[in-house]
């Protein structure tokens, strides 16, 4: 149990009273302070670092091949709490043998920023890590319109991402391999 | 009636105001931009450094050190004031609401007609104090002047008819009262050791407070107290920051002039400034020996133009030093309770004025009955 | 007419207007702001006699320090327009103005009896270094330290009679003022 210490108030010595050595004190310190190495960030020129697991932007990444990942199976929109998503999907254009692994594409892929909320569920809920939260975080526009983030907005803010799994290569190579699962 | 020669003088006068107001006016500008610049060093930040002219910028090195000091922000804030949209509440008082910037800034720009900022040397040796009007009664003129600018606050806080104004101009009011007299009663030891039996100096005038410092102790040495309870009566006065009541953004959003936008709000601002140039200038005047060199030093500059220049310099990094003072004092202190500037002012401040100036009465007595003696 | 009569004139109307004002208008507040403009116009007159200290203490003690006081009291009490409910007052205000008007009058006819319109330069005793200050070797001047000299010795009574009134004034207002806390056996 905590015990209450009661402090003896001691009355101010006449020095004290006056202020001023106080006073003086505050003013050394400022002063002092007006040497010190100033903190400030000239902004558009010298940027913050940004730490490893920050949550910027939502964007698009590709895989280190190149390949769209995402297969617009609707998650990030169904989780997406201010419904900043939409997603039109669409078939995989035909010839594209990249691609012929997946069933579907989105044929459109909107995120509205004047929506988002930056929680990062979408980057979560993703089976197939298509959409990650990066480090970019100034967006500015003049019109509404220009604030809703289109696909190919998305996939040049998003760049390529290294995989780590390599998630359809190995489903593939278990194929040919005559072990599908 | 008016002759050639009337005429030209009064041209010669009206230009030497002019001069002198654009002055005042410029170190007004100027010291906003310290304020700035010291409190960002202060709070270790960079302050004002991005305003800059078309193409001053381009010159490289100068340009870039003038852009870093922020050399311009003054004249881009100016700018800003008169460009903004003018807003006049419903609710206030028309003819006061637009009178009140312009009774704030006149006593303020009037007060420096007595103000001497250095002296001329004749060739014959003689010398004349650079100033508009040496009125034999300076300092009782510039109490009497700057008195009346609290009544521009006062107006303002009235006229806007809303609560945080009022309670502004009520404040001020009453701190502007209770620090007058302290004022005063601390300027009066101050004439009675320059005025002393048997000193030639037998008036009010700024010029001969600053010329009697001239060689010998400047007076904030001989008389440190007087000093002090001056200077705090100037803070008072000029309603700075350990003081501000009428403004404190804190606790009355922006006091007199909540209510005030645009051109009318840089009125107050610059008024409240030229108070503080005005109130340097005059400290340094009375206390710190005005444009003389160190105390017991004879000035070390040559009789002539040379001289006057330097004068003039070493009186105005005087008074840049002490508006960095008020400001370093802005940063450093906060601001009193209302009930306790009124309990410095009158329960601490006055009666240790009083009791300054019973000592130096006693002491000129003193010295006088013992040179009489002998 | 020359500059002075010029400038005579303009500041004579503006503290008389300013009286004027002060005394027609209904809320207290531009009432205080017209004794000020009053009172200035009279500093000024004195500036015009070249009567500067004078003209500084009026702008000093009155117009700095006493109206500032008015201003701090009216705001603080928040004295709003009188609503035309002191009709009696009104009344004896009207017959004070008429007596104070009437008394102007006889004045004014009085001295113009004497030279024309204008005050004649016998009507008040000359002012001269006799009549200044009795015995002392200090010429006649505006400066401050003949005033000063005058003051404190041969009006040093006059001075110290005012300065003791002011004193008394002063402690009953305090005594006034303040709540003296009865004591209950």
């Amino acid at each position: 149990m905590a015990k209450t210490r009661v402090l003896k108030r001691i009355p101010l010595s006449l020095s004290e009273r006056t202020y001023l050595p106080q006073i003086v004190t505050g003013l050394k310190t400022t002063f002092s302070n007006m040497f010190k190495e100033k903190v400030t960030l000239q902004y558009p020129e010298e940027k913050p670092s940004i730490p490893q697991n920050y949550r910027g932007i939502p964007t698009l990444v590709k895989d280190p091949n190149g390949r769209e990942k995402c297969v617009s199976c609707q998650l990030c929109e169904f989780v997406c709490p201010p419904k900043a998503i939409r997603i039109t999907p669409g078939e995989v254009p035909d010839g594209d043998v990249s691609r012929e692994h997946v069933e579907k594409a989105p044929e459109e892929f909107e995120i509205n920023m004047l929506r988002c909320i930056y929680c990062g569920f979408c980057q979560e809920v993703c089976p197939e890590e298509a959409i990650y939260l990066q480090d970019e975080y100034s967006s500015s526009g003049y019109t509404r319109e220009e604030m809703i983030n289109k696909k190919d907005k998305l996939y040049e803010l998003g760049g390529t991402l290294p995989d780590e799994h390599y998630k359809w290569d190995n489903k593939k190579k278990a194929e040919l391999e005559g072990n599908p699962h | 009636m008016l002759n050639l020669e009337l005429l030209q003088v009064l041209g010669l006068k009206i230009f030497f105001a002019f001069l002198m107001v654009s002055v005042v006016m410029t170190f007004a500008g100027y010291s906003v931009l310290a304020e700035r610049k010291v409190s960002a060093w202060m709070q270790g930040r960079v302050g004002p450094n991005r305003t800059v002219l078309p193409f001053v910028g381009h010159i490289p090195f100068v340009g870039s050190f003038l852009k870093g000091i922020g050399i311009f922000q003054p004249l881009a804030d100016g700018l800003k004031f008169l460009f903004k949209e003018e807003i006049v509440p419903g609710h206030v008082n028309k003819v006061y609401y637009y009178m009140a910037p312009l009774v704030a800034l006149v006593p303020a720009l009037t007060t420096m007609t007595v103000l001497p900022f250095g002296e001329f040397f004749h060739h014959s040796g003689k010398s004349t104090p650079l100033i508009l009007a040496d009125l034999e009664i300076g300092i009782l003129f510039i109490l009497a002047i700057s008195s009346l600018g609290v009544y521009g606050i006062v107006l303002a806080g009235w006229s806007s008819n809303s609560k945080y104004p009022f309670l502004g101009g009520i404040r001020s009011s009453a701190q502007m009262i209770s620090y007058e007299l302290a004022m005063g009663l601390s300027l009066l030891p101050i004439f009675l050791w320059v005025s002393q039996p048997g000193s030639s100096i037998a008036s009010l005038s700024l010029v001969e407070i600053a010329n009697s410092q001239n060689a010998s102790a400047w007076l904030a040495l001989v008389q440190p107290l007087s000093a002090l309870i001056f200077l705090v009566a100037l803070f008072a006065e000029t309603n700075r920051l350990p003081f501000d009541m009428p403004e404190s953004e804190t606790d009355l959003v922006g006091g007199f002039h909540t209510e005030y936008g645009s051109f009318k709000f840089g009125i107050f601002f610059v008024a409240e400034y030229a108070h503080i140039v005005i109130g340097s200038a005059i400290f340094t005047l009375i206390f710190l020996g005005g444009w003389h060199f160190l105390p017991w030093i004879n000035d070390p500059w040559p009789s002539n133009w040379v001289g006057t220049l330097l004068g003039t310099g070493w009186f105005l990094i005087k008074t840049i030093s002490l508006i960095f003072f008020f400001i370093w004092i802005r940063w450093t202190l906060p601001r009193f309770r209302y009930d306790q500037v009124m309990n410095l002012g009158w329960t601490k401040l006055l009666p240790l004025s009083l009791a300054n100036l019973i000592f130096y009465v006693i002491l000129v007595t003193w010295l006088d009955l013992s040179a009489a003696t002998p | 007419m020359n500059l002075l009569d010029l400038l005579f004139f303009f500041f004579s109307s503006l503290a008389a207007g300013g009286g004027l004002l002060m005394v027609v208008s209904k809320h207290p507040v531009p009432a205080a702001l017209f004794m000020i403009l009053s009172l200035v116009g009279v500093a000024s007159l004195f500036v015009l006699l070249e009567a500067f200290f004078l003209a500084i203490l009026q702008i000093l003690v009155y117009a700095g320090a006493v109206m500032v006081l008015f201003l701090f009291i009216i705001m603080l009490l928040d004295v709003g327009p009188d609503g035309g409910k002191a009709s009696k007052i009104r009344i004896l205000s009207g017959f004070a103005g008429a007596v104070a008007v009437g008394l102007i009058i006889v004045l004014l006819l009085h001295f113009s009896q004497q030279s024309g319109f204008g005050l004649s330069s016998n009507a008040w005793p000359e002012i001269n270094a006799d009549s200044f200050v009795n015995g002392s070797n200090l010429t006649f001047s505006t400066s401050v330290k003949n005033f000063g000299y005058g003051l404190f010795t041969k009006y040093m009574l006059p001075l110290q009679v005012a300065g003791f009134l002011l004193l008394a004034a002063m402690v009953g207002v305090i005594i006034l003022s303040k709540k003296f806390r009865i004591k209950k056996p």
